[in-house]
């Protein structure tokens, strides 16, 4: 077997499994691989959001989850109840509101962010319940330990892993890097 | 980087060869052999300290995916030059389920007979080593010091033995 190995390939494109913001035709997309209690995956969410606003249309942002639950006892649960949101049509805006509330993701603030956001709460609390989004999450979670994800957040752009730093001004000019190789 | 001015001056041990056999304390009062999981696969992680940040995320890292080692039946054991009473705060505090194993006394000693020891710096490269259940290490790899390998290389690895194991 070879010494080296390919790395940091994204095995699992994004599709119809994803969550998605930005069109399907964008020159770059940007896919993250976080965990809601990952202090660095909070400090993250802003710097994405600005870029998504700098570059418009022109990209095309997923994310995965990548619960690291050892370190983070309330990731898995949080990564769940972003999944039932999902589910309710309403993933990004749960996603907004667990980076922001990242001090209080315990199992009775999850429902309550759930009221919060107008879902059906008893629902998300039975699906949290019956761990209906267990399988989706590990699935999320091994397409990322398939690809070489060694940390959260872990971001890919067109497929590549970016190995730089995530500021918001390394990021973008990654992203505009992606851009002008395929224009 | 000054990765390549300090790299361990020996070689990894390859791919083909017989994986040196060692005795390192697990704990206290506790100690490991390789030969002890002869019948199946070994996954060894070599790591340069157990409280530097990018180790930290490794070894959480591999603690998540044990599963899927475990699936293919395979023991996991993590070495750095660490003594055991450091292995056990550091395990505790980030509720490893593996054993880390001290490679303390003399120090170093098992890094460098896998070709892996950094002289200059006192401790382990980053280096990972598949052995299959007869004692032969199949796959290794080293990574930069300061980067995550991940678990992609060893899962991939852990598959090809599966697929030899079906095909003999």
């Amino acid at each position: 077997m070879s010494q080296r190995r390919g790395t940091g390939v994204l095995v699992l494109p994004v599709g119809d499994r994803d969550h998605i913001q930005g069109p399907a035709d964008a020159p770059a997309t940007l896919v993250e691989y976080g965990d809601f209690e990952c202090p660095n995956c909070r400090q993250a969410h802003p710097i994405v959001k600005r870029i998504q606003r700098r570059m418009g249309p022109r990209l095309r942002f997923a994310f995965r989850n990548f619960p690291l639950t050892e370190l983070h006892p309330h990731a898995q649960h949080a990564a769940e109840v972003a999944e039932a949101a999902g589910a309710q049509g309403k993933f990004w805006e749960m996603h907004d509101r667990l980076f922001q509330r990242q001090f209080a993701l315990d199992d009775e603030h999850l429902i309550t962010y759930a009221e919060e956001l107008g879902l059906d709460s008893g629902r998300v609390a039975r699906e949290l319940a019956a761990r209906t989004y267990k399988g989706r999450v590990r699935d999320d979670f091994m397409s990322g330990v398939r690809s070489g994800v060694n940390g959260t957040p872990t971001f890919f752009i067109n497929g590549a892993r970016h190995d730089q730093a995530w500021d918001e001004e390394g990021l973008a000019a990654a992203l505009e890097r992606a851009v002008a190789v395929k224009t | 980087m000054t990765e390549t001015a300090t790299r361990a001056t020996g070689r990894p041990v390859r791919a083909g060869t017989r994986a040196p056999d060692f005795t390192l304390h697990s704990a206290p009062d506790q100690t490991v052999s390789l030969h002890d999981f002869r019948g199946r696969p070994v996954i060894l992680a070599f790591y340069p300290a157990d409280w530097s940040p990018v180790c930290g995320d490794q070894m959480a890292l591999y603690n998540e995916v044990l599963p899927e080692f475990q699936g293919h039946d395979a023991e996991l054991l993590g070495i750095s030059v660490d003594g055991v009473w450091c292995h056990r705060a550091f395990a505790q505090q980030r509720k490893l389920h593996f054993p880390l194993l001290a490679d303390f006394e003399p120090k170093g000693a098992v890094a460098r007979t896998y070709g892996v020891y950094r002289e200059t710096d006192g401790f382990a490269e980053r280096a990972l080593f598949v052995i299959d259940g007869d004692g032969i290490v199949r796959w290794s790899y080293v990574s930069p010091i300061d980067v995550n390998p991940g678990a992609d290389g060893i899962l991939r690895a852990l598959e090809t033995l599966d697929a030899r194991a079906e095909g003999r």
